[in-house]
């Protein structure tokens, strides 16, 4: 059975469709990519899938084993600006569906906190303040948070936003390794050509739809139009 | 030597030491509850849901309760309204700040309208400033309001150290916590009645003003000099009850209202921080 399949889904906000007939499953291991121009609901989408907004119409259905079990690396809120928190507590603070009801962590949610905080190279930076953190590395503890979440599916909400393109490269990277060893991702992305360098699969959010892969996609007309006009877009921006 | 034997001589009196009691004791739970709602931007629903309850009291007057029992209408019209502005967290339309100033003011205004047109009082703005301010009320305190403080502050830690994870989890990041299976909504409410009972008591002990005044100042004091969640909150609770104490005794000895008194120890305290922060380069 597919991880996530949606059918016919209809996403909006308080009742108004933006868009309908959605339809794609994702399975384990598949690196989906959804694109579309902004304002046109991938971030809805987001939230649908993530159980934070009830779908419009349509079914989504979730494999039982990541329900309730989805990583996320959200965008950055208003308030985690100047929220006092150390690194080891936002990454700890990951381990809470594992701990249920029980007020404390245990030492095993720990070791799972400081695996992940090694893994992606921020547990010298433990104690560290996380508004003081550059970029980069306020998205890896964040990713890390996640990963303490599942070791299933993560779901990326533009996790390169108001990065340098260095950090860029090595935040597509690391999540490239973290699909490599197995994690299935879904990422929201207007970089195009980042998803088509990365991606196994696409979901084409807009004024028209696309689901397929990365192939099939290139060879769509939405596809073309969409890479050609982006294209045209970065270019003209340098 | 002469200011502590004054100090020895005041304590004799019993209204003195339940003042100290009660303020150190209200001190603590406002500020534990002053770091979350402060990082979730609701810094002003102290002073929004103090007014509530000054509305809820006006009605609860129209009604023929008077101060004995007024507080099985005050109590809950004030908790619906904590639970209706904290629950809907981060994905509302119209944001906390709006809807609290909202409230705040619809309320101040609705309660002074139905206490002049119902008041039997000859002295409606001596009582609506006494409300407000609780001009001297920490000072007539009886022992059974004592006893209540005590009970309410002990649950309130207990709550803040059984839930202390996951209220960091849902202030830090609402939707992550929600994603990932926590029932957000539980917390928010739990949070809300919590914040609405003290509030409430809170109030009539020692006036909204204070109670503001309690919420916000020790966190944000706290914020300037440390950079976790935890050390902030036990921080903000040592600062809190410094001040909370200072201010009592300064009031005592100079014979100053205690609320205000309290909360410009508070402002001092929080400009103390603020320097004392940029000094050591964390500010």
């Amino acid at each position: 059975m597919p991880y996530i399949t949606a059918n016919n889904l209809s996403i909006g906000y308080d009742g108004k469709e933006i868009i309908e007939n959605i339809n794609f499953t994702v399975n384990k291991g598949d690196y989906l990519y959804i694109v579309g121009e902004n304002g046109t609901g991938k971030s809805t989408l987001m939230k649908t899938l993530l159980g934070l907004i009830p779908a419009i119409g349509g079914k989504m259905e979730f494999s039982p084993e990541v329900k309730n079990e989805i990583g996320y690396l959200p965008q950055q809120t208003e308030v985690q600006k100047d929220f006092p928190a150390s690194v080891e507590e936002i990454v700890l603070s990951g381990c809470q569906r594992r701990m249920g009801f029980l007020p404390f962590y245990t030492k095993a949610e720990k070791a799972i906190a400081y695996e992940n905080m090694d893994y992606l190279h921020v547990l010298e930076l433990k104690n560290k303040c996380y508004r003081e953190l550059s970029g980069g590395q306020q998205q890896r503890v964040l990713l890390a948070r996640a990963l303490c979440a599942t070791k299933k599916i993560l779901l990326l909400d533009e996790p390169v936003t108001g990065l340098d393109p260095k950090v860029t490269i090595e935040m597509y990277e690391l999540i490239k390794r973290l699909n490599d060893e197995g994690i299935t991702i879904i990422m929201i992305s207007h970089d195009v050509k980042a998803a088509v360098k990365y991606a196994d699969h696409i979901l084409h959010i807009g004024s028209k739809l696309f689901f397929g892969t990365k192939d099939e996609y290139l060879n769509s007309k939405v596809g073309k139009n969409f890479l050609a006009m982006e294209g045209d877009e970065q270019d003209g921006n340098i | 030597m002469e200011i502590f034997n004054k100090l020895a001589y005041y304590m004799q009196f019993p209204f003195v030491r339940y003042a100290l009691i009660v303020g150190v004791l209200i001190s603590v739970c406002a500020s534990l509850l002053g770091v979350t709602l402060v990082l979730k931007r609701f810094s002003y629903i102290g002073d929004g849901l103090s007014h509530v309850a000054f509305g809820a009291m006006s009605i609860a007057g129209v009604f023929g309760l008077t101060n004995d029992n007024n507080m099985v209408v005050i109590l809950p019209i004030t908790v619906v309204c904590a639970v209706f502005l904290l629950r809907a967290g981060q994905n509302r339309k119209i944001k906390g700040d709006a809807m609290i100033a909202m409230i705040s003011v619809g309320a101040l205004a609705l309660g002074y309208l139905l206490m002049n047109l119902f008041t039997t009082s000859s002295n409606l703005s001596g009582d609506v400033c006494s409300t407000l301010f609780g001009s001297t009320s920490i000072l007539t305190l009886k022992k059974g309001e004592v006893y209540l403080s005590v009970v309410l502050s002990i649950l309130v830690v207990i709550f803040f150290v059984v839930f202390y994870n996951k209220i960091f989890a849902v202030t830090f990041d609402e939707n992550f916590a929600k994603a990932t299976g926590t029932k957000v909504n539980v917390y928010n409410t739990l949070i809300a009645v919590v914040t609405a009972v003290i509030i409430v008591l809170a109030m009539n002990l020692v006036g909204s003003l204070l109670i503001s005044a309690l919420i916000i100042f020790p966190t944000l004091s706290a914020m300037r000099l440390f950079k976790s969640f935890k050390s902030v909150t036990i921080c903000s609770v040592i600062i809190s009850v410094f001040c909370a104490l200072t201010g009592i005794l300064i009031s005592i000895l100079a014979g100053t209202p205690v609320g205000s008194t309290i909360v410009a120890v508070d402002a001092f305290a929080f400009f103390a921080c603020l320097i004392a922060g940029k000094v050591g380069g964390r500010g």
